[in-house]
């Protein structure tokens, strides 16, 4: 792909982000196989989990996002790929309806942290191991809930599915491509 | 609620611009389905008494200014009904995205996914995210029947296990408690569904259920499937045998 400078220029311009989901909406865009081979003569994927560069680009034309918003940081990152995309596209369950990761709303942070991090100790933690175990410093913060795409930024196109087929994937991407804003539902559903 | 009486009459009447005829007595959705027009329904089930709680069938009738339910209407000599509309797909659309905002339906790790009539449902109305902000309520799941389970997480609250309890089983085990958002299906006076002393154990309920709401236990996901075709001749049986 960086042999061809000129069209770079000219060629539709793709991203896909992983915030928080389980990557296997990702793993369904590789399972495009061959066809990521024409995919990639016919766009460039300027950033991806399966691709270098670790900033997001100035301007994308159309950005998969896989996953929930859950933390303080997939929030940031949200806003920033609508800042700079052209087009959103909520990919799959978690991205659409919050889906696994939301089920820890149902409690509250701490409750939740104390499950993951103290009740399933072998030994119980001092009142200083706690400071140190639980994930409230270094890594990004949780947020109260873990939401769905759209709650946080203004999305352009659904495709639900657990993971969408890459089936679907691929005729979203081909009918964007032609010009086209496909009707996701004709190739995917809620848990697919 | 049959009503079939020697003053039974025909009518006339006009759906979605085709002319058609039935007997007095009976409902819009009944009538429509004959013609086969598809009015869309999740608390309506052939068999059971009419509970009209969905409002999914609701149908414009000329010359009323308010939405009637297909499903609770009967038919009158020269009514013009009208199943589908930009309105009535904005409302069919509505109702379907508060169901799922309201409580936990997580159809990817659902034992139903993919035999659930309220995803179906969404597939059905192109709904392809719920405008709602979900609601997220911690719910219960009553494991305590040693065969069936009673998830409230899914439960969209059509009362058709209720129903079918009450009025085909006889036992009227279920019923609900609470009002509004906190309504939930209950076991006699809301003990663990495994304690009560009326449950036949027949398991008509988890057959009606349209989600993954009332389910058999050990079923992994997408692995729960519903029969629902004995109702409508238990319901006959009783008729005859009355």
């Amino acid at each position: 792909m960086t042999t061809t400078t000129t069209a770079t220029t000219t060629r539709p311009t793709v991203a896909t982000v992983w915030l928080d989901g389980c990557s296997g909406c990702h793993m369904s865009l590789m399972d495009l196989d061959e066809r990521l081979i024409t995919l990639a003569g016919l766009v460039d994927i300027l950033h991806s989990p399966v691709v270098d560069p670790k900033e997001f680009p100035q301007s994308v034309d159309v950005t998969l996002v896989e996953g929930a918003v859950s933390s303080e940081e997939d929030l940031h990152k949200a806003n920033v790929i609508r800042a700079h995309s052209k087009f959103v596209i909520a990919l799959g369950d978690c991205a659409v309806t919050g889906n696994v990761p939301a089920m820890r709303n149902y409690w509250d942070r701490s409750d939740l942290f104390d499950r993951a991090y103290v009740e399933n100790a072998q030994e119980p933690p001092t009142a200083e191991e706690r400071k140190v175990i639980l994930p409230l410093t270094v890594v990004p913060p949780l947020r109260p809930l873990a939401t769905p795409l759209h709650e946080v930024i203004k999305v352009d196109l659904y495709l639900p599915g657990c993971p969408p087929p890459a089936d679907a994937i691929w005729f979203v991407l081909t009918e964007f491509l032609a010009g086209r804003v496909p009707n996701a539902m004709s190739v995917s559903r809620f848990g697919k | 609620m049959s009503a079939v009486t020697s003053t039974t009459q025909s009518i006339t009447l006009t759906i979605d611009d085709k002319a058609i005829s039935c007997r007095s007595g009976e409902t819009i959705l009944q009538v429509a389905r004959e013609n086969n027009i598809d009015i869309p329904t999740l608390c309506y089930l052939e068999g059971l008494t009419v509970w009209g709680g969905c409002r999914l069938c609701m149908v414009e009738i000329a010359a009323s200014p308010k939405l009637h339910a297909a499903c609770a209407t009967e038919c009158t000599e020269g009514m013009t009904v009208r199943t589908t509309s930009p309105r009535l797909k904005q409302y069919r659309k509505m109702i379907v995205e508060m169901l799922f905002a309201e409580r936990n339906h997580v159809c990817s790790v659902c034992v139903s996914n993919g035999h659930c009539e309220l995803q179906n449902m969404a597939t059905k109305l192109e709904i392809d995210h719920v405008r709602f902000p979900y609601r997220f309520p911690h719910l219960a799941v009553d494991n305590s029947h040693d065969y069936m389970r009673l998830d409230h997480n899914r439960c969209i609250l059509c009362l058709r296990c209720v129903r079918v309890c009450g009025e085909i089983e006889g036992a009227h085990t279920k019923d609900v408690k609470g009002r509004g958002v906190l309504s939930a299906i209950i076991h006699d006076l809301d003990e663990p569904w495994g304690d009560s002393q009326t449950c036949t154990g027949c398991g008509k309920c988890v057959n009606v259920c349209p989600t993954g709401a009332l389910t058999h236990r050990g079923t992994a996901v997408g692995e729960m499937t519903k029969k629902t075709e004995f109702l409508p001749y238990l319901t006959l049986m009783r008729e005859v045998k009355l």
